[in-house]
């Protein structure tokens, strides 16, 4: 890589304490994070939560309020120019041409970054799409799920270090989401680094690691069983009649957190001595059936933004 | 009365009342439409009304003397009485008359030749020169249609000629570059400017405004380009259709009406692009202020109508008040009307008009420099 300047060898994003507000209203608050070279690394949170402010300081669309740090060595706000070089970032809502042609849309994107031969370059990356013949098409007639690959081949064209997808595959269908990751996980086995966003918790299992953000701050990060294990939940599974009734006396309870998941409910709580006295009276009900197992990435995510908002209320 | 019924029955109006109630919330949104809805309206009317005058006052007159005399002081008094022409200029030779007229400096020229008053006492009714610029009709038409009045009427005040009979001398007037006051000969190339203006505004004014619209600004801005390139980038394509719509129209012009150039085809071309590139940047200057393109389509023509009106195209540009004049300073099509006039009727060179080619230049990089600062790099 050319001109690393600082951090850790091997470390492509090195940010600490990054801020932002918007009128007043904190969006990010005191984020730090560091991310490995060739890693996947998912970015969760609810809608709102300041996923897309915080990739966008990182590609240097913002500017923080305050916080420091390097994204592929270069600095955060005095060499955006650089890493905008090296970056590939995919807004959430599609930013391509809708009213240039497949084609014409990657050779642009091609030219713009100095590349030799823009035409050859995009007649490339739609041979990686799979969709050859299919480059004379209007950007903007093409399915949702298309859609995205496309603006992904053209982040990719620009052969960047670093990838940041913000929500990739929001609005896209399962079969189209799949080969989308199947991609990512091609692309991240050649070295390239990827920071994606997203809503779906299959997703977040597929990333190396994962960092929980919600109310602008990042709670938790590790792998999958690191941030499971991390939580200190304890999770029954229970299954039977009369479960709305029960959904409806636990939640009343301070620290149980009651999820729905299909025709079973997940109930979970840090406190293992309060959520077993608390079920005591209903293991004994024979219409319901207790199994302990272990806890969901959402059951964790669910806790944590409960606990959040409890400290932002 | 039985079809609106019939329509109510169905919850018609309360469908219309539920759009209609929509399209107000949105206008109360956009701050910035509702404020030029008001201030547009008013400003427009103020300057307009103030400015705009058909009939001109304090043309810009030279005169030759080639005599002094009290007829001919009495002459020079009675042209400023009429508050249609002041003298600006006293030229020492006719070479020098003609130059002020043709590099535009003065609207008419006079002169009093030598002998002038000696003839007019030996009753030779000798001639006097006036010649006007007429490549504005309007302007010069009313001037000169009071001239002979006047001048008799002043003489006869100073008891110069006797009170009966007709003028002891000629005058002799001449509309110079357009001497049949055709006023086709001013309307081609004032509409040159004019469409040359409107399109060219709208063109660049939604650029940036449709970028960020359609959500492509972002990924514009993710990229490696910084925003002179953008902007250079957005504004010369349309130089190019700007300049072959010039083409179109002044090809018209000389073929229907049968305008002439007189002047360098290749002057003309080069400063028609040099205006078309004014207007790009002032359109794109609006699309890096809009925030929608709505915005941007107001801006465009709250500048498209000081242009259309004070430029000197519809009216006497001589005939606005001096403050009036200064703000038309500041306007591409007052100096772009003044170079094609110029070039197509009187033939003029680049040395008759660097004040207009710089002010053009001028103004355009003013455009280009507030463009470039204005454009946000980031998305703060």
């Amino acid at each position: 890589m050319s001109g690393a300047v600082s951090g850790a060898p091997g470390i492509v994003i090195d940010v600490k304490g990054l801020t932002k507000s918007f009128d007043g209203h904190t969006v990010v608050r005191d984020l730090s994070m560091q991310v490995k070279r060739g890693t996947i690394y998912g970015f969760l949170g609810p809608n709102g939560s300041g996923k897309t402010t915080t990739i966008r300081m990182l590609c240097g669309l913002l500017t923080p309020d305050s916080g420091h740090g390097t994204c592929l060595g270069y600095d955060i706000i005095t060499e955006t120019d650089k890493i905008k070089r090296h970056v590939g970032y995919m807004t959430q809502r599609f930013s391509l041409y809708q009213d240039l042609s497949v084609r014409e849309n990657l050779e642009f994107v091609a030219r713009i970054y100095g590349i030799g031969d823009p035409s050859g370059a995009a007649r490339g990356a739609i041979e990686r799409l799979g969709r050859e013949g299919r480059g004379e098409q209007i950007a903007g007639t093409r399915s949702g799920g298309w859609k995205q690959r496309l603006a992904l081949g053209a982040c990719t064209l620009t052969s960047p270090q670093l990838l940041l997808l913000d929500e990739p595959t929001a609005g896209v269908d399962p079969k189209a989401r799949r080969e989308f990751w199947n991609e990512i996980h091609a692309l991240a086995a050649e070295g390239l680094t990827v920071l994606v966003s997203t809503h779906y918790m299959d997703e977040a299992e597929r990333c190396h690691e994962i960092a929980y953000i919600a109310y602008g701050e990042l709670l938790v990060h590790g792998t999958v069983d690191e941030v499971v294990a991390g939580s200190a939940l304890t999770t029954y599974t229970v299954s039977g009649k009369g479960l709305r009734e029960l959904t409806a006396e636990l939640n009343a309870k301070k620290g149980i957190m009651v999820a729905p998941f299909g025709v079973n409910l997940h109930v979970s709580s840090r406190d293992r001595r309060a959520l077993d006295a608390a079920i005591a009276r209903h293991r004994k009900d024979p219409a319901l059936k207790w199994t302990p197992s272990e806890p969901s990435l959402e059951d964790v995510f669910i806790e944590l933004m409960g606990r959040t908002r409890d400290n932002f209320q | 009365m039985s079809a609106l019924a019939r329509l109510g029955g169905n919850g018609f109006w309360r469908r219309v009342g539920a759009m209609i109630l929509k399209e107000f919330l949105q206008l109360r949104r956009d701050r910035i439409t509702l404020a030029t809805m008001v201030t547009v309206p008013l400003t427009q009317l103020v300057l307009f009304g103030y400015a705009i005058n058909t009939t001109p006052r304090d043309l810009p007159t030279a005169v030759l003397l080639q005599e002094h005399s009290d007829v001919g002081r009495s002459i020079l008094a009675a042209l400023e009485n009429t508050r249609y022409f002041k003298i600006t200029q006293l030229p020492r030779d006719a070479a020098d008359l003609d130059h002020l007229l043709a590099s535009g400096k003065v609207l008419f020229a006079v002169e009093i030749p030598a002998g002038f008053e000696r003839a007019v006492r030996r009753g030779e009714k000798p001639a006097l020169l006036v010649a006007a610029d007429a490549t504005d009709p309007v302007a010069a038409g009313s001037a000169l249609g009071a001239l002979g009045g006047v001048i008799q009427t002043a003489l006869i005040h100073d008891r110069l000629i006797p009170e009966s009979g007709g003028l002891p001398f000629e005058i002799r007037t001449h509309a110079r570059y357009n001497p049949a006051a055709s006023t086709q000969l001013n309307i081609v190339p004032g509409l040159l400017g004019t469409i040359l203006t409107l399109t060219m505004l709208i063109f660049t004014a939604l650029s940036v405004t449709r970028e960020s619209e359609r959500g492509t600004l972002e990924s514009l801005l993710a990229m490696p380009i910084t925003p002179l390139e953008i902007m250079l980038g957005k504004i010369t394509p349309y130089v190019l259709i700007g300049f072959l719509q010039a083409a179109l129209i002044l090809g018209a012009g000389v073929l229907l009406f049968g305008v002439p150039v007189v002047g360098s085809l290749i002057l003309l071309a080069f400063l028609t692009t040099l205006f078309i590139a004014t207007n790009l940047a002032a359109g794109y200057t609006f699309s890096t202020l809009a925030q929608n393109q709505l915005q941007a389509i107001q801006m465009a023509m709250m500048f498209f109508l000081p242009n259309l009106l004070l430029s000197g195209f519809m009216f006497p540009f001589a005939g606005m008040p001096q403050w009036a004049q200064w703000v038309s300073e500041f306007l591409p099509l007052t100096h772009y009307i003044r170079i094609v006039r110029a070039i197509m009727l009187k033939g003029s060179t680049l040395a008759d008009l660097q004040l207009d080619t710089l002010a053009l230049f001028g103004l355009m990089l003013i455009a280009m420099a507030i463009a470039v600062t204005r454009f946000r790099r980031t998305l703060d």
